[in-house]
């Protein structure tokens, strides 16, 4: 409902820059070919590794998405009248910390692929292959790891809740957690094998 | 989604609520409970000289209650009345709401609010009967319910005739939209206090079921689903026993039918034939189209009857079974208990609220047949855990 209005607005503006391009005979200035082979190999690998690192952070903590805020405040609220819950599962909340130590282990291999390189020999395909990779390598890693930190985060509060009332539930939620948990690895295998085969920039 | 966005502003209050909702009595609670001989520790000593055979089966409520209510009943007077125990259970009740209120934010606080209205209109109410009556009406503050307690309320009593007092409730409480378009000033006077209460009654389910399910932070969450069921059912629970009580009072049947809330299992067809019944058999026929209504009807059997039969607790006719008003409140306490099964939800404190008020209905129950040495009915709580 609430994006109603700008996802219109953005649509409108769209049309109507590609209608005026269109109408006057400069259609060829949206061309993706071009926009790919000029934007520098730089560009796309900082922004992989900026959005792997961020994502995970986001998945894990807070902002949008919230794993440890989601499990922290529950563990809180169980705790008031089950004190015992509080230590316990501090468990779930380091399940949600491991998904953020993913995403900074990957963005310290993904920037390990960034070298300086002089002048225009930056244009060269391999070190497009590495731009791409490192991209869409750490997007990869980066939303495994949000959906993974919301997730584990549900779980985790679910767990504190559940320990909260009956504490033989825990054990058995707490094996729930780990698979949720797991999701997280998987993104950082795949981002391990996409980034693998690239070489530095030379 | 709401797994996503209720903690950021609930989590805290619903572990809490959860951790309340732990500390209820159980059956075992209330089997020991049964088993108490007296209310007070000092009555106890006092029967121990009488009753020196049995010493150490005799035990109490008040030390059976301590683990959960224990700061609460220390302040109790030595060999206190049950009303006495009731308002101290309940404080306990109130102070617990009044510190989730305090932390409760935005759509959250705002369902509490909603929450508290129920009682704001039983308040008002007995303000109203006060001023009719030329009571004094300071004096009936006291015995409010403390959870319907707002700011402004106390202005109420400056009032001296009952049109100040309709003004004065249209201005300065949460009620005045349903008192505006159903009630005027001369219905308060004219109006037998009954039918303004169920009128307001009306109107607040009303209102409460639209925000629930109109509001953007419960629209399509587990909120909504639990608390539309739980509000049809008050809804059905109300008209039936509207209809119930009108038999053989001067209530017309275009009035009554006023009374009836606008939604529900019952609504449309069901309302419509309660509003048409002239005895319980037609009652129970307009029910018969809900299953677990009509299992009520069934239960409680046809014989029982008029407005007699409907007192709590197995008040009424049929000492051995359970009344119509049992089995209606044994529904709502299962209710209340399995929307424990969700998270993320504020209907977590709607069903603790009912779940407490029905402990200590429970408590005032036992500790009254205790107190009246009737102990064969003692059984007659309602209890879910």
């Amino acid at each position: 409902m609430g994006l109603a209005y700008p996802t219109g607005a953005a649509t409108v503006s769209l049309a109507v820059v590609g209608l005026y391009l269109l109408f006057h005979g400069e259609g060829e200035t949206f061309n993706v070919g071009d926009f790919l082979e000029t934007v520098s190999p730089y560009t796309w690998a900082t922004i992989g590794i900026a959005m792997c690192i961020g994502l995970s952070v986001v998945g894990a903590a807070c902002v949008v998405s919230r794993g440890i805020l989601l499990t922290g405040s529950s563990i809180i609220g169980g705790g008031v009248k089950a004190p015992r819950v509080q230590t316990k599962n501090l468990i779930s909340i380091i399940f949600c910390e491991v998904v953020a130590i993913y995403g900074v282990i990957m963005a310290i291999i993904f920037s390990s692929k960034i070298n300086f390189v002089e002048g225009e020999a930056i244009y060269s395909g391999s070190n497009f292959y590495t731009g791409y990779a490192v991209f869409w390598g750490g997007i990869t890693v980066g939303f495994c790891n949000l959906i993974c930190g919301v997730s584990v985060g549900i779980n985790g509060s679910g767990a504190a809740l559940a320990d909260a009332a009956d504490p033989s539930l825990f054990v058995k939620i707490l094996v729930v957690e780990i698979f949720s948990s797991v999701l997280g690895l998987f993104g950082l295998i795949i981002g391990l094998l996409v980034a693998g085969k690239a070489n530095d920039f030379e | 989604m709401e797994g996503l966005f209720f903690n950021v502003n609930g989590g805290y209050i619903e572990g809490i609520v959860r951790g309340y909702r732990n500390n209820l009595l159980n059956g075992q609670h209330y089997a020991n409970l049964t088993q108490c001989e007296n209310i007070d520790g000092q009555f106890l000593l006092q029967t121990c000289e009488l009753h020196a055979s049995n010493t150490s089966e005799i035990v109490d409520v008040k030390l059976q209650l301590a683990p959960a209510y224990g700061d609460f009943l220390a302040t109790l007077p030595p060999n206190p009345s049950t009303s006495a125990l009731a308002a101290k259970t309940t404080d306990k009740l109130v102070s617990e709401f009044r510190y989730l209120q305090a932390q409760a934010t935005g759509s959250l606080a705002k369902f509490m609010e909603y929450l508290t209205y129920g009682y704001m209109i039983d308040n008002v109410a007995l303000l109203i009967t006060g001023t009719l009556h030329e009571r004094d009406t300071r004096e009936l503050l006291e015995r409010c319910h403390p959870l319907g307690w707002f700011e402004t309320m106390p202005v109420l009593c400056v009032a001296t005739n009952i049109e100040e007092l309709y003004n004065s409730v249209l201005v300065e409480t949460p009620l005045a939209p349903y008192f505006k378009g159903s009630l005027s000033h001369q219905d308060l006077d004219e109006l037998n206090i009954e039918i303004v209460r169920n009128t307001l009654y009306k109107n607040y389910l009303e209102d409460f079921h639209h925000f629930v399910n109109t509001n953007p932070d419960f629209k399509g969450t587990p909120t909504q689903e639990i608390m539309s069921e739980i509000l049809e059912f008050e809804a059905d629970r109300r008209a039936i026993n509207i209809t119930l009580n009108s038999f053989g009072t001067e209530l017309s049947k275009q009035d009554r039918r006023k009374l009836y809330p606008e939604f529900g299992k019952l609504y449309p067809e069901g309302s419509l034939m309660l509003s048409r019944a002239d005895d319980v058999e037609s009652v129970a026929l307009a029910v018969s189209g809900v299953a677990e209504y009509k299992a009520f009807f069934d239960a409680v059997g046809l014989n029982q009857g008029g407005t007699e039969g409907l007192g709590n607790m197995g008040g009424g006719s049929s000492a051995d079974g359970k009344s119509l008003e049992d089995l209606f409140y044994q529904r709502e306490m299962e209710l209340s208990k399995i929307v424990f099964t969700r998270q993320f939800t504020s209907a977590v404190v709607y069903a603790w609220v009912k779940l407490r008020e029905q402990e200590i209905r429970n408590i005032t129950w036992i500790a009254e047949c205790i107190a009246q040495h009737q102990k064969e009915r003692i059984g007659n709580y309602i209890s879910v855990f």
